[in-house]
């Protein structure tokens, strides 16, 4: 909680939910009749609406992107490290937007609301939604906000995925795409993960075929599960080691199973608070729109040909140590860019953080991150 | 402007598709898509100067040239590939033009010349390594590894089949100097070339 709000910070800030009456037709067939948006704006946009930016998020994020609910809050937004006045993504002068996907849990239509043609939780029977899908939506929310293109739009891993794909659908609307610790596809070994977290999610007693609300249930211990998985992850193996090493709790072995090293108490916590705040079904569906992101597909596996369409500039970033979406993924989006004449930057960032690195905000990185959109903000009068 | 900017930009036609290998803090590149309409990218692996590029505008690609090559880049898809002044600090130049020429129709070089007079004489009478405006380093910490002279270079691109179309010799300010252009590999001290693989002009 902060006693008084940093002079970098956009400050106190409330979300807003953004009712969306026209039905919105999905990528697996079905559609959603109406739904909402929870969203979350920084800044203020100028007369011919060309500063504003989108923010889209990770596989756990969600619209408080930066700022503060309340005083009593513990901790900002989730990306508060590059958003704020005089940021990288500086307040001042870009209009930012950031908001809830569509299938989450913070505020937006998701498995956890209102079905209306049963009045109880969709739970299970929410469609399963793309990162073309949430993209879709997002370019509604422009519509709504009266933004006809975006200065950027910005995400890392899953959120830098949205990102490539605004580039394909809608080339226009967008100036810069900012792809950040991501990938064109998931691996063979990104979508195994995937799946050990899945599966620790279903076959949790309390999950009930996903319809665990409508018992009164929640599977925590899957979702706990999942996030230790998702967590390990994120980090790499250095940064642990440096964070926690083979460091006990006390000062002995016990020769028993319970958490004896601070990796493993670390790991536990994480989970089970993730667990208390996350709905289950959203965690299935997000690494599932995670697994299914291969715009090369439709291209017969060539991303170079699937990239024709593109027309704004991308800066690609990747983190010597993220061994979850490697450099040498982000180089096979920069080299599918270059091959289809587009214009591209790309820098790899010295960092021990593993994927995490996209978080925080290590010098190289922010002075990058702020060259790059000082430049867009000229470029748009911002 | 740089005299040597101003050669180079003379040999880039306007909306070329141009790839500058070590393209420093991208003064070139901006230079050449502002004045030229040209579009493409620099490679560089110095971390400010990438920063600076992308500030500018200029698509930067961090890429070694020694470790990683240009295999990423297709046969032919450049109209021009620029280096300069880095000619001498890859660990293979050889293997540097003859890709170059790969990827590029046309490739513009510029690299300092050992065999200037001052060079020799620095050589020759202190018994020293030599040292110049356009080679300020210790031989300890020169990024400079694979340095020649303008007929080092000329021999080079007459055994693997390299046409010369033209070349231009300034001094170490990159000012055009007639003695330089009288007897160039002596009192030249930096050099401009534009080599092709084609062969009618």
């Amino acid at each position: 909680m902060p006693d008084s709000l940093p002079s970098d910070s956009v400050g106190l800030v409330s979300p807003q939910t953004i009712p969306f009456d026209e039905p919105i037709e999905l990528a697996c067939g079905q559609s959603l009749e109406r739904y909402d948006l929870v969203v979350e704006t920084y800044g203020t946009l100028n007369a011919d609406a060309s500063n504003a930016v989108l923010i889209c998020h990770a596989l756990s994020g969600h619209h408080h992107a930066a700022g503060y609910h309340s005083m009593d809050e513990r901790k900002p937004g989730w990306w508060d490290s590059c958003i704020g006045p005089g940021k990288p993504v500086d307040t001042h002068r870009f209009f930012v937007v950031s908001l809830n996907n569509l299938g989450g849990c913070h505020g937006s239509t998701g498995p956890s609301s209102i079905n209306p043609s049963t009045g109880k939780p969709y739970g299970p029977d929410f469609p399963v939604i793309t990162v073309a899908d949430w993209v879709k939506s997002q370019a509604r929310l422009a519509d709504r906000l009266g933004i006809q293109q975006w200065a950027a739009v910005i995400g890392g891993s899953l959120g830098g995925m949205q990102a490539l794909q605004w580039s394909l659908d809608y080339p226009e609307r967008l100036r810069h795409a900012l792809v950040i610790a991501s990938t064109p596809r998931l691996s063979a070994q990104n979508i195994a993960f995937n799946e050990v977290a899945r599966q620790a999610i279903t076959s949790d007693r309390e999950f009930h075929d996903g319809r665990y609300q409508d018992f009164g249930a929640l599977p925590r211990r899957g979702l706990m599960l999942a996030r230790m998985v998702g967590h390990i992850t994120y980090l790499s193996d250095a940064s642990m080691g440096e964070k926690f090493g083979r460091e006990l709790r006390e000062e002995a072995y016990k020769f028993g199973f319970d958490a004896e090293f601070q990796v493993e108490s670390y790991l536990r916590y994480q989970g089970e608070r993730f667990s208390e705040i996350f709905d289950a079904n959203t965690y299935l569906l997000m690494t599932r729109a995670l697994d299914y992101f291969d715009p090369a597909y439709a291209a017969g596996g060539d991303l170079a040909k699937a990239l024709a369409p593109a027309q704004c500039e991308f800066l690609v970033l990747s983190f010597s140590t993220d061994w979850r979406f490697t450099p040498a993924r982000s180089e096979e989006m920069v080299n599918a860019m270059i091959q289809a004449r587009k214009k591209v930057s790309y820098a790899e960032i010295d960092a021990p953080w593993g994927h995490d690195a996209f978080l925080i905000p290590t010098p190289r990185y922010t002075d990058i991150f702020t060259a790059y959109l000082d430049r867009v903000a000229r470029e748009v009068g911002a | 402007m740089r005299p040597d900017l101003e050669i180079i930009q003379q040999w880039v036609q306007p909306g070329n598709h141009v790839l500058d290998l070590g393209c420093g803090n991208g003064t070139l590149l901006d230079f050449l898509q502002r004045e030229r309409g040209a579009t493409g990218f620099g490679l560089e692996i110095n971390p400010d100067h990438i920063t600076t590029c992308m500030g500018r505008g200029v698509s930067v690609i961090e890429q070694n040239l020694d470790t990683q090559g240009l295999d990423n880049f297709d046969d032919g898809m450049f109209d021009v590939v620029l280096m300069t002044q880095a000619l001498q600090a890859v660990r293979r130049p050889d293997k540097v033009i003859e890709e170059m020429l790969r990827v590029g129709r046309e490739g513009i070089v510029t690299f300092p010349n050992f065999a200037h007079w001052r060079l020799r004489w620095g050589l020759a009478l202190k018994g020293r390594m030599p040292e110049s405006d356009a080679l300020p380093y210790k031989w300890y910490n020169t990024p400079n590894i694979r340095l020649c002279t303008f007929k080092d270079f000329e021999a080079l691109c007459r055994q693997k089949g390299i046409r010369i179309k033209s070349r231009r010799v300034v001094d170490g300010q990159h000012q055009n100097s007639w003695l330089a252009r009288l007897w160039p590999n002596l009192l030249g001290e930096i050099a401009i070339y534009r080599i092709t693989r084609e062969n009618a002009s």
